[in-house]
């Protein structure tokens, strides 16, 4: 019976407007308001013995133009109060910046009220599942955002968390993301995880011993970012003009800005 | 009988055939401001050691028509800050509609006489607004630069665009302005550090050389604009006109390859 | 004049609607300019090449060889810019060659304009043409669509606007030589460091009735900063699953060998 051919499966009338054709007539649509960009920039974190170095360049572009050459990727989370002088944790966002700006506004403030209602500071971990269920609550209309957490475990260990922009995360040595991540990461594996890097005459074919991995000195480490984003800012246009370097020790946060290439 | 309410009302499939709802589509976007209609072209800004400069031209275009020639795009909120529209009109008198009852709720409430808000309160405020109004998927057209003094009286200034992206250096520009005016004002102003060599003549010159330029090469301008100047003794709002242009590269051109007369 | 080959035409334009991308074209993302003084003509380019967001090329050149004195700065698609003023050069050297003449600006420009028009801005290239013949100092652009344009300065790619604000504010009628090798250089520079697809060095090439001199790098502002540590590894760090040497007696084995007797001068020479 063919009375009601709307929707044959409910073999009835369906006016509900929701149920409405969702093509329209024509096929063609008129192109829809886009909201998101992609304001490039790359960042970095390496995580040492009793430090974490959470760093990332200052500029950010739009399309072929730089909007400004000091927008700053690494944030302190988590302070008392908005000068952040206590804080504890390290946030770096890449992507689109307004996303970036959002999801720190709100990580900061989960941290805030945690402080008030505990009378202690997030622990990194707790810090890390937080950020990636508010993450993952927009797996819809996700935060266009490559986030990397860094900070001190239970143990004094630095600690990175990298995340994916809905929510996946990860600890890891190191982690490089945004625009030149493809051009950093395989330089971190070789150079911080030694990966393909074997010990000279340890034997012959598949005996060969693989280079003991050993947690790097914070001054190696802050040679190794620098040196990362100078070969980045040689082959990627969107990174370059400053590079932001925030280190965290059991003494606190130390800020570093030097300058990288402006072309 | 159907007894469900949708039903009630609507032609018989099999009298009239299948009902077409497609006129009731409700899957489609909003279209509130899904594209800009009367628009403004360029905004720009920079800092001096004292305060901040900035410009905007008084043409709303209609696509390529030269709509309206005396639109007033920039504006001041409690005679501290100043606040320069790019993009949608129609949006830019919505939103200084919304900033004049925010400035009578903040005078009526706060208790110096006064009001609270400085320049970074007001970018905050405007900047969250614009970036909730894209995540509704209903953007606020329009690229905003604010102007004024921070909580520290030092001069400040930060641009806003339709997707909440936020950002702030010593001179900003919008749309053509980008790319014509920002090449100019970074010669003067290439950091924070530059600023305070910058007297507040040299940044009016700057500015006005800026107004010419887009003039020559932005199509979507006029050579009648406004200029602001905010210290922290308040703002100076003045129209002007571009004066002193240069055409002299015309006289010896014929043609556009290989006519000679 | 034999074309382009399109045998591929149908199959590619298949592929491509079933969503296989095209292929990414190196383009020279760029800033070039171009400036008229009293005696002759400047003209300036970047020298970065890029592949989307990388940086495919840090050091490239822009500035092509039309003629001795009919130079051409190419923005746009790298192969494009650089077979278009090759085949171009190449005509008008036998135009030359046939006429006994100097070759013209404006016959460079017209020969340019018609070929690209014919490919009706498939063929990515922009360029800014200039020369001094005998009917005097020119200065063309040459858009991929076949419209040109004559001004006493030009500025075309990516970085255009950006060269152009520097045109604007600091151009005066007349110049020397060396107040357009330096606006023409600033005007690079504003690209080289407002526009994200123009970067490096600039290139710069002075163009008089006697003479062309190619500035090489005539201002190298980003010079690549030194590594603060060694990377070098130690020899056997690299992993050798398995080795085997082939000497040379055994070679023979592998590929066939032919022992060459070296008289006076190599046999697989042509000439001599």
């Amino acid at each position: 019976m063919a009375m009601f051919s709307q929707n044959p499966i409910m073999n009835g009338p369906n006016y509900s407007f929701a149920e409405a054709p969702k093509a329209a007539m024509d096929g063609l649509r008129e192109h829809r308001f886009n909201p998101y960009t992609d304001n490039g920039g790359s960042t970095l974190a390496i995580a040492g013995d009793g430090f974490a170095i959470m760093a990332g360049d200052t500029r950010l572009t739009s399309g072929y133009s730089i909007n400004t050459r000091y927008a700053p990727k690494v944030f302190k989370i988590g302070g008392t109060t908005s000068s952040q002088d206590d804080a504890n944790i390290l946030l770096s966002v890449v992507g689109f910046a307004a996303d970036g700006e959002a999801l720190q506004e709100r990580l900061d403030s989960v941290c805030k009220m945690y402080r008030y209602r505990h009378g202690k500071p997030m622990s990194v971990n707790a810090c890390a599942k937080r950020l990636s269920t508010i993450l993952y609550q927009k797996r819809f209309f996700p935060y266009y955002v490559y986030a990397i957490l860094g900070g001190l475990d239970e143990e004094g260990k630095g600690a990175v968390y990298s995340y994916d922009p809905v929510g996946s995360y990860e600890r890891e040595q190191c982690r490089a993301g945004g625009a030149a991540a493809s051009l950093i990461m395989p330089f971190l594996d070789n150079q911080v995880n030694f990966k393909n890097q074997y010990v000279p005459g340890s034997g012959i074919g598949h005996e060969l011993q693989e280079r003991d991995r050993v947690p790097l000195p914070r001054d190696e480490v802050e040679i190794l970012v620098k040196d990362a984003f100078d070969s980045a800012v040689e082959r990627h246009i969107e990174v370059g003009d400053g590079l932001q370097m925030m280190i965290i020790t059991k003494d606190g946060i130390e800020e570093k800005v030097l300058p990288l290439k402006k072309d | 009988m159907d007894h469900r309410p949708q039903a009630w009302g609507r032609p018989r499939d099999d009298v009239y055939g299948a009902y077409d709802a497609s006129y009731m589509n409700t899957n489609l976007p909003n279209q509130h401001t899904q594209s800009p209609i009367v628009t403004g072209t360029s905004v720009v800004a920079m800092k001096f050691k004292d305060g901040v400069v900035m410009a905007a031209d008084n043409l709303a275009s209609y696509g390529s028509l030269a709509r309206f020639t005396d639109v007033k795009r920039l504006r001041t909120f409690a005679d501290t800050s100043v606040i320069g529209f790019g993009g949608d009109v129609s949006d830019m008198q919505y939103l200084d509609r919304h900033l004049t009852e925010l400035g009578i709720d903040e005078a009526y409430q706060s208790d110096v006489g006064g009001h609270n808000l400085n320049a970074r309160n007001l970018h905050k405020y405007l900047s969250k607004l614009l970036y909730h109004r894209r995540s509704k998927f209903d953007p606020l057209w329009n690229h905003l630069l604010v102007a004024g003094m921070d909580e520290d009286d030092k001069p400040f200034l930060a641009a806003a665009d339709l997707l909440g992206t936020t950002f702030t250096s010593p001179s900003l520009s919008t749309g053509f302005g980008s790319m014509l005016a920002q090449p100019i004002m970074r010669k003067y102003v290439p950091d924070e550090a530059s600023v305070e060599n910058i007297t507040k003549e040299k940044a009016v010159e700057v500015i006005k050389e800026c107004m010419k330029v887009l003039f020559y090469r932005d199509a979507r301008s006029m050579d009648k604009y406004s200029l602001a100047i905010v210290t922290k003794d308040g703002v100076e709002l003045s129209e002007n006109k571009l004066e002193n242009q240069s055409w002299a590269f015309a006289d010896r051109i014929k043609g556009y390859g290989t006519q000679t007369v | 004049m034999p074309g382009f080959d399109f045998s591929n035409y149908n199959r590619n334009a298949a592929l491509h609607a079933r969503g296989v991308p095209l292929p990414k074209a190196t383009s020279t993302g760029t800033t070039i300019v171009g400036c008229i003084y009293d005696g002759g003509v400047v003209i300036a380019a970047d020298t970065r090449a890029t592949s989307g967001p990388i940086v495919a090329d840090k050091n490239c050149e822009k500035l092509h060889y039309i003629a001795p004195q009919i130079w051409c700065a190419g923005a746009g698609t790298a192969a494009d810019t650089e077979f278009t003023t090759a085949l171009i050069s190449s005509q008008l050297e036998l135009h030359s060659l046939s006429t006994g003449r100097k070759p013209r600006v404006v016959t460079c420009m017209t020969l340019l304009k018609q070929h690209l028009f014919r490919y009706q801005g498939h063929i990515g290239a922009y360029l800014v043409v200039a020369g001094v013949d005998p009917t005097g100092t020119h200065l063309f652009t040459v858009h991929a669509h076949g419209s040109t344009d004559k001004l006493p300065y030009v500025t075309m790619g990516s970085g255009s606007l950006a060269a152009m604000s520097v045109f604007e504010t600091q151009w005066k009628p007349s110049c020397t030589k060396e107040d357009a090798m330096e606006l023409c250089s600033q005007a690079i520079q504003a690209g080289i460091f407002n526009d994200l697809g123009s970067g490096s060095n600039v290139d710069l090439a002075i163009i008089t009735a006697d003479k062309t001199t190619l500035h090489r790098g005539f201002v190298k502002p980003n010079e690549r900063s030194q590594k603060l540590k060694n990377y070098k590894f130690p020899r056997g760090t690299t992993a050798v699953l398995n080795e085997k040497v082939i000497t040379k007696d055994e070679i023979g084995k592998y590929v066939s060998v032919h022992e060459l007797e070296s008289a006076e001068g190599e046999k697989m020479d042509v000439d001599s």
